[in-house]
């Protein structure tokens, strides 16, 4: 079987990889990229451990190819920090212990940021269904819940602050859900 | 939160703060390395074939094809597992579990593994072996397997002191309890007596279960695996595969959940098998078909329970008849079930009797507080029932009847100071039980129990020139307990939390270390962090007092620094922890602190919870509305992840109680292997999980600290059986309580008038 080619771009560097055709994302980004943030958990897109995006869209990488993102830019938990500054939703989830294994954690922060990106203010509601392709066994959510909580609280505040006026107006502005 | 410093005789600094973990960037950013994370130069993918067949013996295997397939480096089967234990039944078994030996003894049964130099080639050499299989008869229902005239699992298996002669699958039977429970229950004014199920479930880490082996020929390996219990797990592979303990080296990689289902070996053996026979590592991972089909679950069980109670509410007798199915191979669940079935009340007549059977499942593991929330939904139902009978409130029933200190325990001993009174106390004061309810809503409550395990525990300190602190543990991280033991050796130094570094060591470090089951992370390697932290507290005020040229009894500790004692040393002036490692290589070398223990005193844990659901009589779909846990955690050394226990046993039992479940076909294969159709509770399924954390100090441990882990899974079964029953106004007797079962609850009802 002979390789495709694939030029595209992951946490904003450029990369090029030679996968099988019927190679899914989750295996070139974890066996060939060397990404191993997204975990498989099930292989069936219901566990969301392995939540990335392709384009802005939040994807489960185990039901992508990895053919199919030639051109397009795809996002994972390891490019979510800026530098050493941790992204808002990683710094509550510590702060408000949204984390026991954390086997789940990366899948819930990309979900996490798709929804902020889309609509800064949710209700509980709204957090609690976005999540709901995010299968955690060891919180309850409760904590998971509150993170995602105070990070859009905290995104609120940057938005109101002109230095961080400009990162905010970068973000692709989406309907809200 | 009480505190009680009168008995642990300290003011605490660092314990009971929520301080960030130390892991905590590491899991946020992807770095951290769990099973599947790490790969070896030159390393083959390990797959396993399993068993389509319920029960079946294997006439053949024939590899010879999928051998001749390129790329294809190993193919085993038990052939290539031989006894090394001597015949020692509880080894073979774990071994017979993990490739089957001659029979199938369950569908998802492993029958051989390939190494291969990729996935594709892998998955076509499995094809291409050919098993011929001779079906056999299969029983998976419990009370199925204890009829006469059953297929039977194990032929060798005889029911401890019965009969030598007669083949059976029940496997043991315990019981327990004092008193007459026949006179008690003549002098009953009420007697309630109901029947039980409660179908199987697994526990659902999600990760599954994963490892990277590699053996050489000189019979030396490395094991890097999720688990909980390396050090286990390196007894129990060398032992299977003949190595010697010290030869193979274990790693305990980061581990995606657990609950009890990582608390033996699976496909380890396997895959350290085919690295020494391709002599090249090998990376094994499972999917999440054959983590259903192939390991964990718990038991499925059937129940009866009969209580007798006085119209003052005081019980006068109670009996429970626990069917507890193992699985294909021996375990104790039964007897556990029967330990704790009565273990929250003080009872003069009570007896269970407990019935480990064996079926064509997969080998049943621990699942969190493993059989005690079986038993609780059966008893704690029919606690309920009997407050209807004598017209009396649920929670004071319960209170009337509790264990306190001094109760002799329905298993056997008697207890010390214990929480189950202060539990249903906040409960009867919660703000949650003045909550209205409406129309198609019901309130239930419900208590739970589960002991605590100690076990073999080593723990080292090392002090580093900068005053920073090493600390090494042998048990394994499962949610934050890296936290807590940094916080308890910063305590004990009287360092700063961020100086000090916990780190799981592996197998070639420590000594011998337990598996981390029984709630013991905390308490156990906290134990040994103290003595640990005690004895480098020793040698640093040697330190000072060599440095002082003072007798060392004249050298007192206090927050991290060295004091002279006495008037006459009133020139020196005080050296703190960050001194006296600075001086260390010239005072005697490098500082530390070790501790080898069997950390006896673990403390029972009680936990009660309330329940609030809704349930929609058209689609018989329940929602939970309000959930409060109440429990004893001893002392809670990190309050953020002791509510997470909390919150996270208590979403485990809601998922138990209304969805999850194996469903077998007529054909004895499990219908619904995968997370679409095994549905673990979601986001959008559940509400905040209120949490109380109450502090009764456990005497046997020096911080107070108790088991938090487990005990919460126990009462959500019942709280949410008695709240829907409350709701329909028709017993639930039957769990997971489906939308179907209670559809057809609810129509029973209405056709019996």
């Amino acid at each position: 079987m002979s390789g495709v080619h694939v030029s595209t771009t992951i946490n904003g560097d450029a990369v090029e990889f030679v996968c099988q055709p019927g190679e899914v994302l989750l295996d070139v980004l974890r066996n060939r990229v060397g990404l191993t943030g997204a975990k498989e958990g099930c292989g069936t897109g219901d566990c969301g451990a392995c939540s990335v995006t392709v384009d802005g869209r939040l994807v489960c990488a185990c039901l992508v190819l990895g053919a199919e993102v030639e051109g397009r830019a795809v996002n994972t938990v390891e490019g979510m920090a800026n530098g050493n500054q941790l992204h808002p939703l990683q710094q509550k989830f510590i702060e408000h212990a949204a984390l026991q294994c954390g086997i789940c954690t990366p899948g819930f922060l990309v979900a996490a940021k798709a929804l902020l990106d889309r609509n800064s203010d949710p209700t509980e509601e709204q957090i609690r269904y976005a999540l709901a392709g995010n299968l955690c066994r060891c919180t309850g959510y409760d904590k998971i819940v509150r993170a995602v909580q105070a990070a859009a609280k905290d995104l609120a505040v940057d938005a109101t602050k002109p230095a961080a006026k400009k990162k905010a107006t970068k973000k692709p502005s989406k309907k809200s859900a | 939160m009480k505190d009680d410093p009168s008995f642990t005789n300290q003011a605490f600094k660092v314990i009971g703060t929520r301080v960030a973990r130390p892991d905590g960037i590491d899991k946020v950013t992807g770095r951290a390395r769990y099973g599947a994370d790490a790969s070896a130069a030159g390393q083959l993918v390990g797959m396993i074939l399993r068993s389509p067949h319920a029960h079946a013996e294997i006439r053949s295997i024939d590899t010879s094809k999928a051998e001749k397939i390129a790329g294809v480096k190993a193919i085993i089967t038990s052939a290539d597992l031989p006894d090394k234990v001597n015949g020692k039944r509880d080894m073979l078994d774990i071994l017979e579990n993990c490739m089957a030996r001659g029979r199938a003894l369950y569908d998802g049964h492993a029958v051989a593994a390939v190494a291969a130099i990729d996935a594709e080639t892998a998955k076509k050499a499995l094809k291409a072996i050919k098993v011929d299989y001779k079906i056999l008869p299969h029983v998976t229902d419990v009370d199925a397997a204890m009829q006469d005239g059953a297929p039977i699992v194990q032929s060798w298996v005889r029911t401890a002191g019965g009969d030598a002669n007669k083949t059976t699958n029940v496997a043991q039977v315990s019981q327990f309890g004092h008193g007459n429970i026949e006179e008690g229950f003549a002098e009953a004014d009420v007697i309630i007596e109901r029947s039980f199920k409660t179908e199987q479930t697994h526990q659902g880490y999600i990760e599954p279960h994963a490892c990277l082996a590699s053996v050489g020929p000189d019979g030396s390996g490395e094991l890097w695996v999720t688990t909980q219990g390396h050090y286990t797990f390196r007894t129990q592979c060398a032992q299977l595969l003949g190595m010697d303990i010290a030869k193979l080296k274990v790693t305990s990689s980061e581990i995606g959940g657990g609950f009890g289902g990582k608390t033996h070996v699976w496909m380890e053996p396997v895959a350290l098998a085919l690295s020494r026979k391709a002599n090249r590592p090998v990376k094994l991972v499972l999917t999440r078909e054959e983590v259903f089909r192939g390991t964990g679950p718990t038991c499925s069980t059937s129940m009866d329970i009969k209580v007798g109670a006085k119209r003052d509410g005081r019980i006068t007798a109670a009996l429970a008849v626990l069917r507890y199915q193992d699985g294909a191979f021996p375990g104790i669940w039964g007897m556990l079930g029967g330990m704790t079935a009565w273990a929250c009340y003080d009872l003069p007549n009570v007896k269970a009797i407990a019935y480990d059977v064996l079926v064509n499942r997969p080998k049943v593991a621990a699942y969190r507080a493993p059989s005690a929330p079986m038993a609780a939904f059966g008893v704690e139902s029919t606690m309920d029932l009997v407050a209807q009978a004598i017209d009396m409130d649920p929670v004071e029933f319960r209170l009337l009847n509790a264990a306190k200190e001094g109760t002799r325990a329905s298993y056997g001993p008697t207890y010390g100071p214990i929480g189950i009174r202060a539990t249903l106390e906040a409960v009867k004061n919660h703000p949650q039980m003045k909550a209205k309810l409406g129309p198609n809503q019901g309130r239930g409550m419900a208590c739970g129990f589960w002991f605590n395990f100690g076990g073999q525990t080593c723990s080292t300190i090392n002090i580093g020139t900068d005053g920073t602190v090493n600390v090494s543990v042998g048990t394994v991280d499962v949610g934050g307990s890296r936290a807590s033991l940094s916080m308890i050796a910063a305590e004990e130094l009287g360092v700063p939390y961020e100086t000090v570094k916990c780190s799981v060591a592996d197998t070639a470090t420590l000594g011998h270390n337990d598996t981390t089951e029984g709630s013991r992370g905390t308490f156990s390697s906290g134990m040994a962090i103290i003595f640990a932290a005690r004895n480098a507290v020793g040698e640093l005020r040697a330190r000072a007092a060599k440095t002082w040229d003072v007798p060392v009894e004249e050298v007192e500790w206090k927050d991290g620094t060295a004091y002279p004692m006495g008037d006459q040393h009133h020139n020196l002036k005080p050296l703190s922890l960050k001194d006296i490692a600075a001086k260390s290589p010239r005072t005697g070398g490098p500082i530390a602190g070790h501790n080898e223990t069997v950390a006896d005193g673990a403390g029972v844990s009680f936990a009660s919870h309330i329940c609030d659901v809704e349930v929609d009589p058209e689609t018989g779909s329940t929602r939970i509305l309000r959930y409060a846990v109440v429990q004893d955690a001893g002392k809670a050394i990190h309050p953020d992840y002791v509510e997470g226990q909390f919150q996270g046993a208590a979403a485990q039992g809601i998922g138990w109680a209304l969805n999850e479940e194996y469903v077998y076909g007529k054909d004895g294969r499990l219908q619904n292997a995968g997370f679409l159709d095994y549905r673990i509770p979601v986001c959008s399924d559940l509400p905040f999980i209120d949490t109380t954390i109450l502090e009764i100090p456990n005497p046997g441990h020096p911080y107070g600290i108790r088991g938090v882990g487990e005990t919460s899974i126990v009462p959500p079964l019942a709280a949410i059986g008695n709240a829907v029953s409350n709701a329909v106004g028709v017993r639930m007797n039957h769990v997971p309580m489906s939308p179907p079962r209670i559809l057809k609850a609810i129509k029973t009802q209405r056709a019996a008038g």
